[in-house]
């Protein structure tokens, strides 16, 4: 090869080698060891799923971000839709408003509901006050309060990725179905919706996965009983010197969000109806 | 636009949900009760000089501050040449390499930080330090591969190619004309990679030792055994700064460029 061929080589090269010693490496060998136990076994990914206590930690996880991530779509859509559709004054307001929140610390977005929902939080003084309940209301370390710490965590990236999508869709289609007979729900759900299904599956791919693998929120919202996947690899790790263990959780996290992306993925291209042009 | 009730009342509720949590953050913040209290009784500015005189949050804030940077100048340095090559050059299998340049958005970044605390640190003897910087690196890398490519690939390749024509070296005509039409998608990519960084919580979570603790751990740790406005004031501070942050990328890129 001759020098003028190796060099976009030579640009890769840097990155690739930083990648496959601190990323691929470290990760093959802490997965490694998990599949071999005198010879080659399975025993600890199908201990893990037959454990009544593992899984429903799995089932949680999954769960969770599931209800998450239909809240985020039913939320995410409509205020999308409202930011693209504002004069452009407003929309760069709108838009501050959403990245806010997004590119503020998630230690502190969790925090925020610490105040809301905890025993001497917001929710429970007024509703005392106003004599509505004797005792306080259990809200925080709840899957309750994981649920809404994730959707306020992953909403704006939600309403980002779809705006996008909305403004670059042309309003006159939306006209055109009116002029037909179409009231604007109806429209909205026929033509404007069935377009925008691929920023929908990408945002809830984001979503979903993050949910999934997030630490901070179930670690601050959830408490010592609503362990999800990621609090319990920290806790396997840490409290309970478990290394094999911690690493088994780490493989199944990143195989549920791959197996995550290509289902949505296969979803999106069930649903596109843009046509072959588009797609 | 046309007025819809329905579309209205959503959208203002979802903005509502966004802002009053972190509203109520700046209000307490500013009580004059040791625990946490909303409505607030008294006014203090206590609680931040509480907070900027805890030697704690004050060195963990520098060492996020250093690592962010430090992690996303090298992702800069390594990413930016990587994204030119796979714009430019017909790299073989470039998709795939694409991919694996972004692979560490795929990998949760509690297993990043993990991964690397068992090889390097446990395994082949580390300081803790190194660990952290090299999995911020890793999760920089992403930004920087994702924004600068983009911004490449609208770049008019011509314009390079006039260059060499006459008489640029690859080297020259990539400093001379690339590099100059591509410093505002460097500068949103180090943003954003800067600015997820310094918010990173999982990937620092197992790389934290003795003197080594991100502001963000920190904070959570924190929380975990106390719950006084000096919380609040911290988040306050950090809010303060993203709002800065905010300003000058839409004085410089404008927010679109990030979102």
């Amino acid at each position: 090869m001759t020098l003028r061929r190796k060099i976009p080589y030579i640009l890769l090269a840097p990155g690739m080698i930083l990648l496959i010693l601190f990323l691929v490496l470290p990760l093959v060998s802490i997965i490694f060891p998990t599949f071999f136990d005198g010879g080659f076994t399975l025993a600890n990914y199908i201990s893990f799923f037959m454990d009544e206590y593992n899984f429903g930690i799995f089932w949680r996880t999954l769960k969770i971000s599931l209800i998450a991530t239909l809240f985020c779509v039913l939320l995410g859509v409509p205020t999308a839709y409202y930011i693209a559709q504002s004069p452009k004054k407003w929309r760069s307001l709108l838009m501050s408003i959403t990245l806010f929140p997004l590119l503020t610390n998630s230690v502190v977005r969790s925090f925020a509901w610490i105040t809301i929902l905890g025993q001497s939080g917001i929710i429970n003084t007024t509703f005392l006050n106003l004599g509505l309940i004797s005792k306080p209301l259990t809200l925080l370390y709840t899957e309750f309060s994981i649920m809404i710490g994730s959707v306020y965590l992953f909403l704006p990236l939600m309403v980002i990725t779809l705006v996008g999508i909305f403004e670059n869709i042309d309003t006159s289609i939306m006209e055109a179905a009116e002029t037909l007979g179409a009231n604007r729900l109806l429209a909205f759900m026929k033509v404007i919706l069935p377009l925008s299904v691929p920023g929908i599956i990408v945002g809830s791919i984001l979503v979903f996965t993050g949910s999934m693998t997030a630490y901070t929120t179930p670690q601050l919202l959830g408490g010592n009983r609503n362990i999800m996947l990621a609090t319990f690899l920290y806790q396997n790790a840490t409290a309970l010197g478990n290394w094999k263990g911690a690493s088994v959780i780490a493989l199944i996290m990143i195989v549920a969000t791959l197996i995550v992306m290509k289902l949505f993925d296969w979803v999106a291209k069930r649903l596109d109806k843009r046509g072959e042009a588009n797609a | 636009m046309r007025k819809n009730v329905g579309l209205n009342i959503i959208a203002a509720i979802v903005f509502a949900f966004l802002l009053i949590p972190l509203f109520i953050i700046v209000i307490t913040s500013f009580g004059t009760n040791s625990t946490i209290q909303f409505p607030i009784k008294g006014f203090t500015f206590e609680w931040y000089s509480k907070v900027f005189s805890n030697a704690s949050f004050m060195d963990s804030f520098v060492l996020s501050l250093e690592v962010a940077f430090i992690g996303t100048l090298l992702a800069v340095l390594v990413g930016v040449p990587a994204a030119y090559s796979l714009a430019r050059h017909g790299v073989f299998g470039r998709n795939w390499v694409k991919s694996f340049f972004l692979s560490p958005t795929i990998v949760p970044g509690l297993v990043v930080g993990y991964a690397l605390y068992q090889f390097i640190v446990i395994q082949f003897q580390f300081p803790i330090i190194q660990g952290l910087l090299l999995g911020h690196f890793l999760i920089c890398l992403p930004y920087v591969i994702r924004v600068v490519g983009s911004t490449i690939e609208q770049l008019d390749f011509s314009i390079e190619e006039v260059s060499w024509t006459l008489g640029c070296t690859k080297l020259q005509a990539f400093i001379k004309i690339v590099l100059p039409n591509i410093t505002s998608g460097i500068f949103a990519a180090f943003m954003l990679a800067f600015i997820n960084s310094f918010n990173n919580i999982p990937v620092s979570q197992f790389l934290s030792g003795p003197g080594v603790t991100m502001l963000p751990t920190n904070l959570m740790n924190y929380i975990e055994y106390n719950y006084d406005p000096s919380v609040s004031a911290l988040s306050v501070i950090l809010m303060l700064g993203t709002i800065v942050l905010m300003f000058i990328i839409e004085k410089t890129l404008g927010l679109a460029s990030i979102s």
